[in-house]
């Protein structure tokens, strides 16, 4: 047995590039599943334990102004435990490093004691208790990018009134994991700060003594919140109520798991993909091996070795590459999990982040790639043990080959006889010639997979930011009102154009589908806001009836000349039925449409204005927002211009790591297959190559028989490929749709040309490689064996 | 026969030394030996004693420790390996024991490889029926015995018209009769082309149909054997 083992020591030793090839395609199946499981499970986990540290809430409302007692008749709710009552409203900071002004969200504390919901993580300054009226305490990110500490000042606009708010302290929450600001795509920590005010300071400025306009609640552990919301939206209905909504509409809540699915999608689709390919290619090194040792194997036996003892031997020399992979993969998966988990502590905040690799996904990986490795030797191992050993030491004959298809029917008549054993060899093993194409197929649709999601990126960038929102800032007023015209906002300073809009919340109900979205309202003839069609073809807004977008659509079930019910939460509240005439393509957030003015006549009120989309001339953006700042009636100002910039950041950050990631492991398998094939096909066919060296080919004649064949099978992976990179996009596409945003399915030419350079690229320094060896082929010692 | 003796490969105080690890292996301990255009040579020894290793040297796929070989006054000793490659595909026919065909090739093909490459071949056909093949031209190895694939073996060397046809045992792994249709190819390649013909071989009856026969012992020339008359080959047998 000891011998035994020496001579599977040796042998891994001769084809340890194999070795290492095939190896790093397991290492990479199971880095990717440990760091993908490993970054999910923490991120879950990380989640999980702030949720429940910070109380955050499981159903949250909105109301225009409700009196404290009804919390308790909120609490009363059966399944409601907890319930806290907050004060919220959006305002206008003013920051001395930027012209234009940020966004702020002010949300109270009760003075002196915890709130019973939605704690915060104070960062610095622990125990300082809120004294003075002004005083703030701001979310981490937004401190940090302004670089503010304690003790430092800012200026909001508050209800009208310039303020001077004091920094006492830093902190993080678990309602602003993922703080995006209404409207925007992204995180913007430098235009969107948190404030947390005391309770009753914040009720002397907005005169909401007495009352709150936000409330949460936290459930039992059998509550029905579906249930809950409604005897919560029917509670708050009188004051203003815009419906109640539960974790999974909560925005930061819906981004993570967002996040999460698409980290759980990838982590079931690659890790697969990279273990077949290994399977693959551990099944012909195998089958190589005993085709090679056929006549070792016969002696083995006449020497008395068990059957059983020659399989295992052979199982063996499977299980101990596989199990390189597989620790490589352990180690490689465990240093980049981290990395990858740090990588998101950037995007999402906590204020902890446990890296928690999962013992269980490591073990499982291991398992199961040791698992598939045995089966894909199984066969071959079997036919080594069922070897009669008279008949395994007999010379094999020489391998039977035919005329290519190809050439029985005629085409190649003209080929030169170096093309013809290039064509042989291939349908001499056309199914280990199909696999290796299709290995390879797999390494081009990989990056076709994870290249295409710039082209949609970029695709669902030029939709929302040129072709439907075209306005370079939308602002938005405190309360709708008749009070600003559209002569108002066109006589700022620097204002080209201004078209007034209405947003109004609203509960879409058809039959059971029910969605809470904003009706927005605008003007006939409007410019800067447009709405496409499926086809990107510009449709103008019907001047009755409501326009969905086509996710919104999908998700109530609902189709053009369907009548749908509408419970406008604001004003009179009325109930209504109004038909869908039309519906348009977007690509981020769900929302419906309608003509102000009809929208105006259904809520039975005059046309009032939520706010206004702004063209600004290029020049006079400075005056603009100093003029803007000053405006007592607005609560929100958003530009284009920063949110695509941010956006653009964002992405090139984060796609540039992902796609090397993708680009390097998808190599991996176009190398891996490539080597192996290769050296496969040198060593069985060494004989051959070197007799046509004694015959006078030069080295890189005999160099192109050897290559070509990889050339053939890489030429014809390309096209199959390409094909499946498309069909992995378009199901990617389809996975990764939420209400939140949907990836449009557009691939661009040139990332099917990338992707085709790269594997080409990846092809030619392969063979670069193994063509150094049918250089260094011994002649002499070849042609002394009979093979 | 031997009237005009130029000298086709000359070799003076050959060696070749193999090196595994701590020891020294002498292959050839200074051959010195000229061969002769167009004679056919017989080179016998026992097992070991170098002759493969010449034999090697002489076609340009080995090199050799020191001393010098000509080939018709060009030194091949001082060539780099693109000119021993071009030398082998101008010049240089091999025959080996195994045979060494292309399995993916047919015998027609297998000729045609070498044909392609050569400067003024005869045709894969004309060189097959050459050796009595003409009608298996389209079969592959794997449809040939053994001494018919030798006598493809044959064919694809003598096609390109070599100057040299270097055989290493051909018939050792053929059985007598079958031996005897590939030394009567060889024998007809000798007289027809004037292809200068060294013949390895493990048996001694063989050694008749040559002009000479030089034994080698241990890496060295112990005697040289002149024939005033050949032996016709298919009058040989063992
Ligand atoms: N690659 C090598 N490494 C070490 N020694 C070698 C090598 N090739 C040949 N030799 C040695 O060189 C000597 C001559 O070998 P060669 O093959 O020329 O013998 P030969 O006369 O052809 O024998 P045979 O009749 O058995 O074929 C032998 O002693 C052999 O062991
Ligand atoms: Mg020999």
């Amino acid at each position: 047995m000891a011998i035994l083992d020496r001579k599977l020591r040796r042998d891994l030793w001769r084809i340890k590039g194999q070795v290492l090839a095939i190896g790093f395609v397991i290492a990479a199946g199971i880095a990717i599943l440990i760091v993908m499981q490993g970054s999910l499970t923490s991120l879950q986990e990380t989640r999980n334990a702030y949720y429940d540290r910070y109380r955050f809430a499981d159903v949250f409302a909105s109301a225009r102004r409700a009196p404290e007692s009804l919390a308790a008749r909120v609490a009363a709710i059966p399944g409601v435990s907890r319930v806290d009552t907050r004060i919220a409203q959006d305002v206008i900071l003013d920051m001395p490093s930027m012209i234009e002004p940020a966004r702020g969200r002010i949300l109270s504390l009760p003075e002196g004691r915890e709130p019973n919901l939605n704690w915060i993580s104070r960062r610095l300054n622990r125990d300082f208790e809120f004294g003075r009226p002004d005083e703030v305490i701001v979310n981490e990110t937004f401190a940090n990018a302004h670089e503010l500490f304690p003790g430092d000042q800012i200026v909001a606009n508050i209800n009208g009134r310039r303020r001077t708010l004091t920094i006492i302290d830093v902190a993080m929450s678990p309602e602003f994991i993922y703080a995006i600001s209404p409207g925007e795509l992204v995180p913007d920590k430098r235009r969107f700060g948190i404030l947390w005010m005391g309770r009753q300071s914040l009720e002397a400025v907005f005169g909401l003594d007495g009352a709150f306009n936000q409330i949460s609640m936290s459930l039992t552990r059998d509550a029905n919140e579906q249930f809950v919301i409604d005897q919560t939206d029917a509670l708050l209905a009188p004051y203003g109520g815009i419906g109640a909504y539960g974790r999974s509409d909560h925005q930061s809540d819906a981004f993570l798991e967002s996040e999460f699915m698409q980290l759980q999608t990838m982590s079931q689709i690659l890790p697969p993909i990279f273990i077949l390919v290994a399977a693959f290619l551990l099944n012909i090194v195998i089958n190589r091996l005993i085709d090679t040792e056929r006549e070792q194997i016969g002696l083995m036996k006449a020497f008395g070795y068990h059957d059983y003892s020659v399989g295992w031997h052979y199982m063996k020399f499977v299980l101990a590459i596989a199990g390189i992979g597989v620790v490589l993969g352990w180690a490689l998966g465990y240093l980049l999990g981290g990395m990858m988990t740090d990588l998101y502590g950037t995007f999402f905040k906590f204020p902890f982040l446990l890296y928690q690799p999962n013992p269980a996904t490591f073990v499982v990986s291991g398992a199961l790639s040791l698992g598939v490795a045995a089966g894909a030797a199984w066969f071959a191992v079997r036919r080594a043990v069922r070897l009669d050993p008279a008949v395994a030491m007999t010379p094999p004959s020489p391998p039977v080959y035919r005329r290519s298809i190809a050439e029985r029917f005629g085409f190649a008549k003209h080929l030169g006889a170096p093309s013809r054993m290039i064509m042989r060899n291939l349908s001499r093993w056309p199914i280990r010639a199909g696999l290796t194409s299709l290995g390879v197929s797999f390494s081009v649709g990989m990056l076709i997979m994870s290249l295409f999601m710039v082209d949609s990126i970029d695709e669902m960038l030029d939709t929302f930011f040129f072709n439907t929102q075209r306005q370079d800032v939308t602002l938005t007023f405190t309360n709708p009102t008749h009070d600003i015209s559209r002569e108002d906002v066109q006589n700022i300073p620097g204002v080209l154009r201004a078209e007034m809009f209405r947003a109004v919340p609203v509960r879409l109900r058809n039959g059971v589908n029910s969605e809470r979205v904003g009706i927005i309202g605008v003007d006939d003839g409007a410019d800067l806001t447009r709405l496409l069609d499926v086809n990107n073809r510009e449709v103008t807004l019907p001047l009755d009836g409501l326009m969905l977008t086509d996710q919104l659509a999908a998700q109530l079930s609902v189709q053009v000349g369907d009548v749908i019910d509408v419970e406008i939460m604001e004003g009179r509240r009325p109930h209504l039925r109004i038909p869908v005439n039309g519906i348009s393509q977007e690509y981020v957030g769900l929302s419906a449409y309608m003509n102000r003015e009809a929208l105006a006549r259904v809520m039975e009120e005059a046309p009032s204005a939520s706010g206004a989309y702004v063209r600004v001339d290029a020049n006079s953006m400075a005056q603009f927002f100093q003029e803007v700042k000053k405006t007592p009636a607005l609560q929100g100002v958003t530009l284009r211009s920063a949110a695509l910039e941010e956006f653009r950041r964002i992405m090139d950050e984060t796609m540039i790591s992902a796609i090397s990631f993708y680009i390097f492991f998808a190599s991996l398998i176009a190398v891996g297959v490539i080597y192996n094939s290769a050296r496969i096909s040198l060593s069985e066919r060494a004989r051959e190559l070197a007799s046509m060296r004694v015959l006078g080919f030069t080295k890189s004649e005999v160099a192109g028989v050897l290559l070509g064949e990889l050339a053939v099978i890489t030429l014809v992976s390309l096209p199959i490929g390409c094909l499946l990179g498309y069909g992995m996009a378009a199901s990617i596409v389809d996975q990764f749709g939420t209400e939140l945003f949907r990836l449009p399915f557009v691939i661009q030419p040139s990332t099917f040309g990338w992707a085709v350079l790269i594997i080409i690229t990846a092809s030619v320094a392969t063979g670069a490689i193994v063509a150094r060896r049918v250089n260094n082929l011994d002649l002499v010692a070849v042609l002394k064996t009979r093979e | 026969m031997t009237e005009s003796r130029d000298i086709c490969f000359r070799t003076r105080d050959l060696t070749k030394v193999y090196q595994t690890g701590e020891t020294e292996v002498f292959a050839l301990r200074g051959v010195s030996i000229d061969i002769y255009d167009q004679e056919m040579m017989v080179l016998l020894g026992p097992s070991g004693s170098g002759k493969s290793t010449l034999l090697n040297i002489l076609g340009g796929l080995d090199h050799a420790s020191s001393g010098e070989v000509w080939f018709h006054g060009d030194v091949l000793t001082a060539s780099d390996d693109t000119t021993l490659t071009q030398f082998r595909r101008d010049h240089v026919g091999f025959i080996f024991q195994f045979y060494n065909l292309i399995p993916s090739l047919t015998a027609r093909e297998n000729v045609a490889l070498v044909t392609e490459i050569a400067r003024d071949p005869m045709s894969a056909e004309e060189a097959l029926a050459l050796v009595g093949l003409e009608d298996r031209m389209d079969h592959f190895p794997s449809q040939l015995s053994g001494g018919q694939q030798q006598r493809v073996a044959v064919a694809r060397a003598v096609a390109k018209r070599p100057g040299v046809l270097l055989c290493d045992e051909p018939t050792g792994a053929l059985d007598s009769s079958t031996g005897v249709q590939v030394l009567e190819a060889l024998e007809q390649v000798n007289k027809e082309l004037g292809t200068t013909t060294i013949v390895i071989t493990h048996n001694a009856g063989i050694s008749d149909m040559s002009d000479r026969v030089v034994y080698l012992a241990d890496g060295q020339v112990s005697h040289i054997e002149e024939h005033a008359t050949r032996k016709p080959a298919k009058e040989l047998s063992w």
